[in-house]
Formats: C-alpha cells, sequence, structure tokens
C-alpha cells in the first residue's frame, strides 16, 4: 500500500458520488449512494487490514502542497483508524435507513449525506490544523440542510440552533489556530502536538478549543441542540449524527487539547468532571422524564459523552482507552437505538412512548434487537457498552473517587430510563390497536440491525480487536501528559510490606 | 521629467479615455441601436486595458520606476492589482446589463461609457500618490455613478437612488475637502510621500482633523459604518446591474485608496487612525449584521452584506502591517467573485413577465422549482457567511490570521464572534429557498452571458477556489510589497 493514496480515494469516492447523486434520476440516487457507502467500507476494511499495528505512529501519510497557508495532509493513527472505521460502517447503514422512508428530493438528501461522508473522514485523516477546520466546519452545511428539509415539525428551529450553536463554539478555535501557527511557525498537527506552548497562553487557547469541542461533544449545559437537532432530523440523520458527528467533539479533546495543552488540561480538568458530572446525573434525569423516545436516546447521548470526558481527562491509560471504547461503543448504540426507533416511527409515524406497547408480542424479532442495544446502552457485561465504562471509571476512579462515584450513578440511572423505556415500548398490554398491528422486521431491517448488533457483541467480548491499533498511541499520548499530570486522590503507592527476609530478621531481633 | 515614460505609465487610463470619447462620438450618431456594440468594443477596451496593467503586477513593480507626472501618479503592482478587479467588475457588469435594460426599454448608448469613465477615475483613485489626483479620480467615479444609479429614468426608485447618492455623495466629498485642505495646511503638501514625511512625532491637532476627516470622507464611499446609511437605498433603488457594479468595483477602488491613504500618507501615524479603524470595522460588521435580520429584499439584503464584510476588510487595515494589506487585497479580489456570483443569480431571478423577483419571501421553496439557481444563490449566501469548504472563508481566515500576527487577538475574537450573528441572516436566505413550501414565482429563464459568468464565479466560489490561494497569495503580497515599499 506504499505511496497509494487511499485516504484521498476514501475522500473522493463519496464526493463523486455526492455529485452524481443529483445528476442522475432521483429513483436511482440511494443506489449510487449504497454503492459509494460500500466501496468507502471495503476501502475502510483495507485501510484497517494493511494498518501496521506497532509500526509507524502516522500511517498512509499524503501530503500535496496545493495551497497557501495550509497543505492537504493527510495520514492517520490507531486513533483515526478506528473512528475511519466507524464512519464507513455506520454510513451504509444510514443509505439503508432512509431507503423507503426519504420520500421527498431523494438526490439532494443522498448528496447531503455523501458530502457528510467525505468531511467526516477528512477530520479525522487531516494532519494539517487548517485542514481538519474546514472539515470540522463544513460539516455543518449538509447537516443543517438535512436537518432543516427533511425533518420533523420544528426542524427549522432545530436547524437554526443547531448552526448557529456549533458555529459559534467554533470560529473562537479558529483565532487560537491562529495564534498557534503564529507562535510554532507550522500547521502541521504531529509537529504542534509536541511542541510546548507556553503556559499562560496555553489556558486560553484551551478555553477556546474548549468552546469548540464542547458544544460539539456536546457538554452539559452547552447540550440543548443536540435533542432539538435529534429528534428533528430523520432517522438516518440521527444514525449519523450520534454515530460520528458526537465524535468528533472527543476526538478534538484527545487530538488537540490533550497533547497540544497538557499544562491547561490539567488545569481545567475539575471543570471538566463538573460539567460532566453534572450532565451524567441532570441528562439522564431528564432522560427519564421524556416521553418522546428520540429525545430520550438523545439525553442518553449526552449522558455517555460525558463519561467519555471524565476518562479523557482522567490522565491515565485506562480512561484513555475507555473513552475510546466508549465513543467507538456508543456510535454504534445509538445509532443503532434511533434505527429501532427508525423502524417503528416508520410504521406508525410517531415517536410518542405512549403510542406503543406490548411490540414483544407482534414484533418478537425486533424486541430480542431493542433488547439487545437496550442492554449494551446500560453496560451490560458481554455487550460493547461495558467494556468502555467500566475502563472510562476505573480510570477517573485513580484520579477522585467523588467523581468516580457520581459518574457511576450514571449507569444506574442509565439502566432505569433504558428499562423503563423498553418496559413501556416492547412490553405491558398491547393498548392500541394500530400499534399491536405493526409487522416485524423486513430483510432490509434485518440486513441493517445484523451487523449492528454483531459488532456490539464482538466489542463486548473480544474488545482487544478494538484496542490493539489505538494502545500505542494512547501510551503516546499518556507519556505526553505524564509531566502534568494532577496529582489523584486514590493515592496509589506500592505496597509498604518489607522483603520477607528482613521481615524475619526483625522478627528475629525481637525474640 | 521623462514625459514619455509617464505616459507609457499611464496608458490604461489613456486608451480607456481616448476609446471612451471615440465611442461618445459613435454613440452620438448611431444612437441607441449601437449600444449593444459599443457595450462589446467597451468590454474589449477594458480587456485590451486588463493585459496592459497586468505585468506590473506580476512583475511587482514598485518604487520610483513606477511614478508617473512628477509623483502623483503610481503605477505599481497594488494600482495594477485593483485596476484587474475593477476592470473584470465592470466588464461584468457590461455582459449581464443590455438583458436587462432591453427588458424594461431603456439600454441606452450612455450606459457603457458611464461605466467606462468611471472605471478610468477607479483607476487612477488606486494609482493615487497626490490628495489631488486621488480627489480627480474620486469625483470622476462619483460623477459617473450618480448618473448610473439614476440610469432608468422613469422609475421613481431609481430616481431616488440617484438622488439620495448624489446629495449624501456630495456632503462625503465636501468632508473629504475640508480634511485635505487642513493636511494640506498642516503639512505644506499635497503629495503623498511629503505628507508621510512631514507626520513625524509628535501630531498638530489640525494634521488630525484633517486625518479624520479624511478617513470619514472616505468611510462614506466604501460604505463603512458609521457612514453607511445610503448604501441599502441605493443599492435596492438602482437598477440591478448598477447594483453589481457598485457593490464591487468602486469597493475595490474606494478601499484601496483607503490603503494607499493610510498606509501611505499616514503610515508614520498608525496610531492616530488604527482606532477609528478598529471602530469602523467593529460597527460595520454588527451593523451589517444586525440591519440585515429584518429585510425582505434581496438588494437591501446584499446591501447590508456588503457593509459587514467591509467591516471585516477593515480588520486587515487595521493591522497596519504588509500582512494585514495582503489579506485585504486577498478578500476583496473573493469578495469581489462572490458579489458577482450573487447578482447575477439575482439578475436571473424573474416571473414570468420578466419583471424582477426582489423580495425574499418570493424565492420560497425555490430549490423544488429551479434546484440549480437556488443551490448557485445558497452557494454564494453560505460563502458571504464565511463557511468553509466554500472560498468565501478565505477572506476570512487570511484577514484574521493577519489580525491575529499583528497581535490584535481581542480584535478578531469579538469580530469573528460577530460573524456568527451575519450567518443567521444569509441562513435565512437559505432556509427560504430549501425549507418552506415552494411558491413558484420565478419563471425566467437565463441568457448564455449569464449562465457562463455564473459558473466561472462560483467555480471561485466552490471548494475549487482554494487551488487559487497559491496564485492569490503571490499577487496580493506583491501588490502589498509595493504599497509598503520605502516607507
Amino acid at each position: 500500500m506504499n505511496g497509494f493514496p487511499i485516504l484521498s480515494l476514501m475522500l473522493l469516492v463519496p464526493l463523486v458520488a455526492a455529485v452524481a447523486c443529483l445528476v442522475v434520476p432521483r429513483e436511482q440516487a440511494r443506489s449510487v449512494a449504497l454503492l459509494a457507502t460500500f466501496v468507502d467500507f471495503a476501502l475502510g476494511m483495507v485501510l484497517w487490514a494493511n494498518y501496521d499495528i506497532g509500526g509507524a505512529q502516522w500511517q498512509f501519510t499524503e501530503s500535496a502542497a496545493l495551497f497557501a497557508g495550509f497543505s492537504w495532509k493527510l495520514g492517520i493513527d490507531g486513533i483515526a483508524l478506528m473512528l475511519i472505521a466507524l464512519t464507513v460502517f455506520l454510513m451504509p447503514v444510514c443509505i439503508g435507513a432512509s431507503w423507503l422512508s426519504i420520500d421527498k428530493r431523494q438526490g439532494e438528501y443522498y448528496a447531503a449525506f455523501l458530502l457528510m461522508e467525505t468531511l467526516m473522514i477528512g477530520v479525522f485523516a487531516a494532519q494539517d490544523l487548517f485542514l481538519f477546520y474546514i472539515m470540522f466546519e463544513a460539516g455543518l452545511i449538509p447537516m443543517y440542510l438535512i436537518i432543516g428539509v427533511w425533518g420533523g415539525a420544528d426542524r427549522i428551529y432545530a436547524s437554526y440552533k443547531f448552526f448557529l450553536y456549533t458555529l459559534l463554539g467554533s470560529v473562537l478555535m479558529l483565532i487560537a489556530m491562529f495564534w498557534m501557527v503564529n507562535e510554532a511557525g507550522t500547521t502541521d498537527i504531529p509537529t504542534l502536538m509536541a511542541y510546548n506552548f507556553p503556559a499562560h497562553a496555553q489556558t486560553w487557547l484551551w478555553l477556546a478549543f474548549f468552546a469548540s469541542f464542547a458544544v460539539k461533544m456536546p457538554m452539559w449545559p452547552v447540550h440543548t441542540w443536540l435533542p432539538d437537532a435529534h429528534v428533528q432530523a430523520p432517522t438516518g440523520g440521527s444514525v449519523i449524527l450520534a454515530g460520528v458527528l458526537l465524535k468528533m467533539g472527543g476526538y478534538g479533546f484527545i487530538r488537540f487539547s490533550l497533547p497540544m495543552f497538557p499544562e491547561a488540561s490539567a488545569q481545567f480538568a475539575p471543570l471538566i468532571f463538573g460539567m460532566s458530572m453534572a450532565a451524567v446525573v441532570i441528562t439522564s434525569l431528564i432522560a427519564l422524564v421524556q416521553t418522546d423516545m428520540k429525545k430520550l436516546i438523545a439525553y442518553s447521548s449526552v449522558a455517555h459523552m460525558a463519561i467519555v470526558t471524565v476518562g479523557l481527562f482522567a490522565f491515565n491509560i485506562q480512561g484513555l482507552e475507555g473513552s475510546m471504547i466508549v465513543m467507538l461503543s456508543h456510535g454504534l448504540v445509538a445509532g443503532a437505538l434511533f434505527l429501532c426507533v427508525g423502524v417503528i416511527y416508520d410504521r406508525l409515524h410517531t415517536r410518542e412512548i405512549d403510542r406503543y406497547g406490548g411490540l414483544s408480542t407482534n414484533m418478537p424479532r425486533y424486541a430480542i434487537f431493542f433488547l439487545l442495544f437496550t442492554m449494551a446502552s446500560i453496560g451490560l457485561p458481554g455487550t460493547s457498552g461495558f467494556v468502555g465504562e467500566f475502563l472510562s471509571l476505573l480510570g477517573i476512579y485513580e484520579m477522585s473517587s467523588w467523581v468516580a462515584l457520581v459518574c457511576t450513578t450514571g449507569i444506574i440511572l442509565g439502566a432505569a430510563y433504558m428499562l423503563y423505556l423498553y418496559r413501556r415500548v416492547a412490553y405491558g398490554e398491547q393498548k392500541n390497536a394500530d400499534a399491536a398491528a405493526m409487522l416485524d422486521l423486513d430483510k432490509r431491517e434485518w440486513a441493517m440491525m445484523v451487523p449492528l448488533a454483531a459488532v456490539v457483541l464482538w466489542m463486548g467480548v473480544y474488545p482487544e480487536s478494538f484496542l490493539a491499533p489505538m494502545r500505542k498511541d494512547i501510551a503516546t499520548l499518556d507519556a505526553r501528559l505524564a509531566h502534568a499530570k494532577p496529582h489523584g486522590d486514590a493515592d496509589v503507592k506500592a505496597g509498604t510490606g518489607k522483603p520477607a527476609a528482613e521481615e524475619h530478621s526483625a522478627h528475629g531481633g525481637a525474640h | 521629467m521623462d514625459f514619455a515614460r509617464s505616459l507609457a505609465l499611464v496608458a490604461p487610463e489613456t486608451l480607456l479615455s481616448v476609446s471612451g470619447l471615440i465611442l461618445l462620438l459613435v454613440a452620438a450618431w448611431a444612437g441607441d441601436k449601437a449600444s449593444r456594440a459599443i457595450s462589446i468594443a467597451a468590454v474589449a477596451v477594458l480587456t485590451a486595458c486588463a493585459i496592459i496593467a497586468a505585468p506590473a503586477l506580476w512583475g511587482g513593480a514598485m518604487g520610483p520606476q513606477t511614478e508617473a507626472f512628477g509623483g502623483q501618479f503610481r503605477a505599481d503592482a497594488f494600482a495594477a492589482y485593483g485596476k484587474l478587479l475593477i476592470y473584470a467588475s465592470a466588464g461584468v457588469t457590461l455582459m449581464v446589463a443590455p438583458a436587462f435594460f432591453d427588458r424594461v426599454k431603456a439600454m441606452r448608448a450612455e450606459f457603457p461609457l458611464l461605466i467606462m469613465f468611471a472605471s478610468i477615475g477607479m483607476g487612477m483613485m488606486v494609482s493615487a500618490a497626490d490628495l489631488l489626483t486621488l480627489y480627480i479620480g474620486l469625483e470622476l467615479t462619483s460623477l459617473a455613478s450618480y448618473v448610473l444609479a439614476s440610469f432608468l429614468r422613469v422609475d421613481e426608485r431609481s430616481a431616488e437612488a440617484g438622488l439620495k447618492y448624489f446629495v449624501l455623495g456630495s456632503l462625503a466629498s465636501g468632508i473629504l475637502l475640508f480634511g485635505m485642505s487642513l493636511l494640506y495646511g498642516f503639512t505644506g503638501s499635497t503629495s503623498f510621500a511629503a505628507i508621510h514625511d512631514a507626520m513625524t512625532g509628535e501630531m498638530a491637532t489640525g494634521a488630525l482633523f484633517g486625518v479624520i476627516f479624511v478617513l470619514a470622507g472616505l468611510a462614506f464611499k466604501i460604505s463603512a459604518a458609521p457612514f453607511h446609511m445610503w448604501t441599502p437605498d441605493v443599492y435596492e433603488g438602482a437598477p440591478t446591474p448598477v447594483t453589481t457594479f457598485f457593490s464591487t468595483a468602486p469597493k475595490v477602488a474606494a478601499l484601496g485608496l483607503m490603503m494607499r491613504v493610510t498606509l501611505e500618507a499616514f503610515g508614520n501615524q498608525v496610531f492616530a487612525w488604527q482606532q477609528v479603524v478598529i471602530f469602523a470595522s467593529l460597527l460595520s460588521i454588527v451593523i451589517g449584521a444586525l440591519g440585515a435580520i429584518g429585510q425582505n429584499n434581496i438588494k437591501r439584503l446584499m446591501a447590508y452584506s456588503s457593509i459587514n464584510n467591509v467591516g471585516f476588510i477593515l480588520i486587515g487595515l487595521a493591522t497596519a502591517t504588509q500582512a494585514g494589506a495582503s489579506a485585504m487585497l486577498v478578500y476583496l479580489a473573493i469578495y469581489v467573485a462572490m458579489s458577482v456570483a450573487g447578482f447575477v443569480v439575482i439578475l436571473l431571478l424573474r416571473d414570468e413577465n420578466g419583471d424582477a423577483v426582489e423580495a425574499i419571501s418570493d424565492l420560497a421553496g425555490l430549490s423544488k422549482t429551479r434546484p440549480w439557481l437556488a443551490l448557485s444563490l445558497a452557494m454564494v449566501m453560505f460563502s458571504l457567511a464565511g463557511i468553509p469548504p466554500l472560498f468565501g472563508f478565505w477572506g476570512k481566515f487570511v484577514v484574521f490570521q493577519a489580525a491575529v500576527q499583528a497581535d490584535l487577538i481581542i480584535l478578531a475574537a469579538i469580530g469573528i464572534a460577530a460573524s456568527v450573528i451575519g450567518a443567521f441572516y444569509y441562513l435565512k436566505v437559505v432556509k427560504v429557498m430549501y425549507f418552506d413550501e415552494a411558491v413558484d414565482k420565478v419563471k425566467g429563464t437565463g441568457e448564455l452571458s449569464h449562465t457562463v459568468i455564473l459558473v466561472l464565479a462560483l467555480l471561485v466560489n466552490s471548494p475549487l477556489g482554494y487551488l487559487l490561494t497559491k496564485c492569490l497569495d503571490t499577487l496580493a503580497g506583491n501588490a502589498a510589497a509595493a504599497l509598503f515599499f520605502a516607507y
């Protein structure tokens, strides 16, 4: 694979297909889109297969000095590889989820989705600071259109809120980037990751990046765009929003905030912990009282992302690894849950929980999948959710027992709201005749559910497949953070017991 | 003084003047029938002038050998950069105008001539190295512009636009003249170089007043807040091809002139005018953004958008560095491309009778009825809002980068945060076109010339525009270097 620009190709395939979708007759747009996402998925798997675990930190690098002020520079490490794999895996599912439910302006819809795919891969693969920014920001346009054109009743408000919120967060980051490039004299991300910015400047830079990533993440209290955007977006839009877009914030923290500003990250760790603890408890409680299924899952996403942030700022390997796994797992599980909502929404056209009930009777296969993803969201051992949350909380326990204590309540509350949701939808009496008459999964839905379920179980049973490519990069990051690591309250020490011989002699001396 | 060399340096202006006068005679004898032929001839002349001016830009001409007529006129790379943009804008206006005026049966042979004379004036503005050259260029442009604004004689709005523009423009010229007389009184010269040398050390209060008055007069010409009030009315009232012209060429000329005056003549007293520029810049950004929110006329919206964009360009001026000047020039080039694309789309928005559709609410659902037109306008809107990956982002990028390099971080942060307010109204246009139910009002079809210009302008605006960054960077760098030569 040496020298072959596979990353550029992965960016190009959806882009070309997006243009094609606008031109071909609209009935064929979805086929073009599906084909392109499958090609990109295949390329992604080739990428993974050829990724040399334990090899160079940055692989598949490409560089072309096409522009003034920044360059076309791509390359991935294990962390980016995993997130790209997640993206290319979820995209065909999104197209599948939209297959029948999108009945107006298909060409533009699929074009917007494919454009999103290009930009998301671009975000994870960019090795130039400004190239990253362009990809990061550009995602606003297709997402704005997806929510606004194909969304539900309140779509216009939701699309504005999404756009302006995230734009405001990002522009300040741009100013910080200018300062960094001016100071360090390079736009190369790997170089900047090793550059030591003055500690007082780090504070401001960190805050500027935080403004952007916290909104994208989203962290409490700037999460309010998320439930609106999710509820109004079509199913495919929700899957991609929850599955990949939310990961951009976490990726930003792990790629920029932590390695570039370690001192400031340590300084602001209590702020992160505070916001995350608040998020876990508050949004879980909010989720408990929702009557709209998508809103409930949206709030649960905020709670899960809070587990990611505490893990990231735990400054140890367990926390970082755990956060990455939570991100991957949440991408799959939240995507799958939105898909489950989409399946019944397509049949009944409502997201009101009360309009359903007893679905396990007439849709038993659907109920099984829904149960699996519910359990994965709660973090049942054997599913992907457990691995990530366990590692994250273990990591944070070393840093602060109190934070760990509060964040662990998230798991209990998570079980409460998810099981409560499941009980109301799948169990109980079949009080609504129309809901009771719904048909079980069709072939298309099977084809989407099975791969998701398989990967969720795979990640839960053998997470090593997913951890191995990232291990070295996380160790590098941990080493980079070591000097700034705040003192935790766990107070881990080597045992004080004396060597046996010495103990013996001391014992003997007493006689 | 070598007269032949001076004449060679003013070759584009000479060519424009002579051919303008000849075409005037043609117009007098052949009448309005010949207006299309005269337009074509005018475009050819403008192209020739651009070819004459271009080598100075590519070669990075600067220094004494670019000075003509005893240092009153300077045909350096900076002037060439401005002239290329001005001639291009004028050429585009001439290409889109005949179709518009034919439809309202108002095409007259004077139109291309007025555009040509305005172009001579603007060429002089960007080449000015003396307050007198400055004023002559400015007035030549303004007089032609007043007539252009009221070119639709039977249309009340057009006449009103012309009158407003004339009254307020004269006031601004008066303020400018007053400032210039103060400067002359306190520095003893009208030459930029002499003013530069005279304004060292502690500044006399009178000279300071001169600087402020000159800046106020120029702020009027570039429609920077708080001297922006005329802009929405004139943009709305003037015939659309004229608005296209106003939003491009005179902006380039007036901003070029402002750069000459501030960075050359007042280059020694940056602190005297920096605060004024920062104030005007932030105020323009905010007023441009807030004023646009309530508008329902797309031309008025573009007027506020131009105020907003001038604010961003002024951030580059506030840095008072060569990088800042270069960034302003890059922004100007991109802004011209965005405006041209925007106004060509507006020209294409016509109902079944061929009348212009200007109300934003009439664009509802345009993406269903005219998808490509809607996509074009959406691209322009996102580009004006500076959302990557559209090329409009690059203009903001270079300007804010220059500001950060000059340690104006607070200014940059406030300016960029205010740009989010602006994004709101650009989004509104996209929302109306894409999210609302179709009213199906736009029916008209475009001429080939419109389509060609639109496609070219959109290609620049698209992400492909980034491939131009190296070229733009070099050219704007040449131009900015010429501006800073010897100061």
